[in-house]
């Protein structure tokens, strides 16, 4: 019990350490002006000046232009997978559906697979594409982030910065160190790292195994620490070869809070407001902690069917105990509880336990945080997230208080409100319009693997892993068919451009307008009073939206498991 | 507006395809080929110039005279290192409960336990990939006197076997104690062949 408690501690100090280091080198990386080799070289094969700024316009068409050619350089490829290399099982080329699927869920950092990676992709493939677009992404995900950034700290000017400096410095100075070398620790804890397919075992009692290899680690590296999610194999990080220790699982965890957590601080420290920063941060952590503890305390309880079956779910010296039903024995509950909530908080997707066997709260923790999808959020997009919530909760402060509401020294006015809305509603529209329309379609319960209430968790959380780029699923939920494919796809542009959008036509916005200077009237946005006001808007808004869904599937669940029901 | 955005797009697409896609891993693979040989190629156990399986990935036991692995439920068969699986069932599903139930019931009757007797939860539920390779000391406890009986070795050689094999918790603090069940049942064979006369 205690040791868990530890664990969880050890995981937040040693983010909070990170959070400086990797903050302060992303905040360099972000205003250098100097050019180092290799991307004075990468501009001129690009042919671009890499002194000269762009507004928010000029600065989204080429993010979402570059984005569009690597995604079509990966679906050719996915085509053409069997003509080339490195694949001595000779798995086929993707369909066109699933070819487009496939890049479109990789490119927008959602992750969302509608196949199993050890079958249907070769080593190069791995490589050459899901690779290649797991970094890119994340690249455009902290250059659109720096972009927005900027855009707040501009004044009277339209300037947020140069996307392909941006691009090439985060890929060249902070992804692809960062990842070589996490990528050679997960090979020392005992990850595959290897161009060879298969080995085949004869296993003690003479049958054979086919034990399929590749690049794991190298990928897994950027998994993480691009808060991108899909994995090699099938079962993902729950994979032996994905997740060998629990060493390399407290890893994974640290890596995919570095990137989300240092952009805190880069905002603090490019804004010369590093409180800003912290309180950000510290809303971040007190949200999480709070939802980290219900899906320990579910999971740790167990399944009270189980109970009466005389199955022993104590925790002790000898065992985690608890509900193990799709958790793997080196994580034990704890480990497993704590990436859980990681791996939604920071919309990554990557699972170590199926979340579909999750206790019926275990699974409302995962389900909560993508609905609110600003508590950490992805690279880039979760943090915009919170902004966006930091604006309402001014606006809604300054409507109690009769006051003009001001952020970061400019005024908030029904334009930028607006456009904040817009990025606030999209969210729950796309998340529930499409479980409703799923709820009704005919074909839809055909792909359900549980039944009752929870076949409605299934239903809700495919779309909010969608809308919310998480790309994790309560994976019993056949989605590889055309009415989930389609509509999950939808999803996921939906909740990455209506809420991306918005809010840099927002900072845009911002950008142009005159500092006001701070008066008696201003309400502070970085002290402990507004980090509390903050949290309370996020759960107040998020609470009212999607309680009345959740209790149609994760609460009816609970109380139905309390009196023995089953379905 | 376009026009000056067209060599970029597609001169970055390739560009980042080649350092990115190939260039990081294939210098990863190298960087651990040397480094790390052993782990690079998946942790594979060798019995003599035989691969047995992979110090990593459980592979499935039934004989009574082995230690049994956690339930599977990948691919088409237990086990399948080609085809990870998990159940996804919920804690409310008929079916699951089901399985559990008759799992309980024929982990008991092969341990010799009394009906009703308390069954570690491992040893009845499936795990996440399907190629959990530990089981919790719990459940290789439970399984102790079925294998001692079954290789007539008596049942503190066996026990001292488990605790030799056991795992604590990673430096110390990280996840859960466990052994692993082919590094276990090796023991046990080396252990067998080593007592003969």
């Amino acid at each position: 019990m205690s040791v868990n408690l530890v664990q969880f501690a050890l995981v937040l100090a040693a983010m909070a350490a990170l959070v400086v280091v990797a903050g302060r080198w992303l905040t360099h990386v972000l205003t250098d002006k100097a050019h180092a080799l290799p991307e004075r070289l990468t501009y001129r094969l690009l042919g671009v000046d890499a002194d000269s700024g762009m507004d928010w316009k000029r600065y989204g068409v080429a993010l979402v232009l570059s984005n569009a050619a690597m995604m079509l350089l990966g679906y050719l490829l996915l085509r053409v997978q069997s003509l080339l290399p490195f694949d001595a099982l000779q798995r086929p080329s993707q369909t066109p559906d699933l070819a487009f699927n496939t890049a479109a869920s990789f490119i927008t950092n959602t992750n969302w697979q509608s196949y199993s990676g050890e079958s249907s992709l070769s080593n190069f493939s791995q490589m050459a594409v899901i690779t290649f677009l797991m970094t890119v992404s994340v690249a455009s995900g902290v250059a659109g982030c720096a972009a927005f950034i900027r855009g707040l700290a501009q004044r009277e000017a339209r300037d947020v910065g140069n996307y392909w400096v941006d691009f090439t410095r985060v890929t060249w100075r902070v992804l692809l160190p960062i990842c070589l070398l996490l990528s050679l620790v997960y090979v020392w804890q005992g990850m595959p790292q290897t161009l060879a397919s298969s080995v085949d075992a004869t296993t003690l009692e003479g049958t054979v195994q086919h034990i399929v290899t590749g690049p794991v680690a190298s990928l897994e590296a950027i998994k993480h620490i691009g808060t991108n999610g899909g994995g090699f194999f099938g079962m993902n990080a729950a994979h032996p070869f994905e997740n060998p220790t629990p060493l390399t699982n407290t890893l994974h965890m640290l890596a995919m809070f570095l990137v989300p957590s240092a952009l805190t601080y880069a905002f603090g420290r490019m804004l010369s407001r590093r409180r800003q920063g912290w309180a950000f941060l510290a809303a971040f952590v007190v949200m999480f902690v709070g939802f980290l503890s219900v899906v320990y305390t579910a999971e740790q309880h167990g399944n009270p069917a189980f109970a009466t079956m005389g199955i022993d779910q104590q925790a002790g010296a000898m065992q985690a105990g608890g509900n193990m039903e799709g958790k793997e024995t080196r994580f034990g509950i704890a480990q497993t509880s704590a990436f859980v909530a990681v791996t939604t908080a920071a919309t990554t997707g990557s699972v170590d336990a199926m979340h579909d066997s999750l206790t019926p709260l275990g699974g409302l923790v995962p389900l909560s945080l993508m609905m609110l999808n600003d508590v950490f959020g992805g690279v880039g997009v979760g943090f915009i997230n919170l902004v966006a919530y930091a604006i309402l909760t001014v606006f809604l402060v300054g409507m109690m208080i009769g006051r003009t509401p001001e952020f970061l020294g400019k005024k908030i006015e029904a334009r930028e409100i607006k456009y904040v809305m817009i990025a606030v509603l999209a969210h729950p529209f796309c998340i529930l319009g499409f479980t409703a329309l799923a709820a009704v379609w005919p074909d839809a319960p055909a792909s359900l693997a549980n039944m009752g209430p929870h076949g409605f968790s299934e239903l809700i959380y495919a779309y909010t892993s969608g809308t919310a780029n998480n790309g994790s699923a309560f994976a019993g939920l056949n989605a590889n068919t055309p009415f989930f494919n389609t509509t999950i796809g939808l999803a996921m542009l939906f909740g990455r451009y209506f809420t991306l959008l918005p809010m840099l036509a927002v900072a845009g916005s911002l950008a142009i307008k005159r500092n006001v200077p701070e008066s008696q009237g201003t309400l502070p946005t970085a002290t402990p009073l507004f980090t509390g006001l903050l949290i309370f808007v996020i759960l107040v808004v998020g609470g009212l939206t999607f309680l009345p869904a959740l209790a149609l599937g994760p609460i009816v669940e609970h109380l139905a498991m309390l009196v023995g029901q089953t379905f | 507006m376009t026009s000056p955005l067209v060599r970029p797009v597609l001169v970055s697409a390739v560009l980042f395809m080649a350092v990115t896609g190939l260039g990081y891993p294939l210098a990863s693979t190298a960087l651990a080929k040397a480094f790390f040989p052993r782990q690079a190629a998946g942790s594979v156990v060798m019995r003599g110039d035989t691969p047995v399986g992979s110090a990593l990935i459980g592979q499935d036991f039934h004989q009574p005279g082995y230690f049994h692995p956690r339930p599977s439920v990948t691919g088409n068969t237990s086990y399948d290192a080609a085809s990870s699986g998990a159940s996804n069932l919920g804690p409310t599903s008929a079916k699951l409960l089901d399985a559990v139930r008759q799992r309980a019931d024929a982990y008991r009757h092969e341990n010799g336990l009394l009906a009703g007797a308390p069954v570690p939860v491992d040893a009845v539920t499936a795990s996440a990939s399907g190629l959990d390779p530990d089981i919790t000391l719990a459940n290789a406890h439970a399984q102790a006197q079925r294998v001692a009986t079954s290789r007539h070795l008596p049942l503190p050689r066996v026990v001292a076997l488990i605790d030799a094999q056991a795992q604590g918790r990673q430096l110390g603090l990280l996840g859960e104690p466990r052994v692993n069940v082919l590094a276990l049942n090796l023991a046990l064979d080396a252990s067998a062949s080593a007592g003969k006369p």
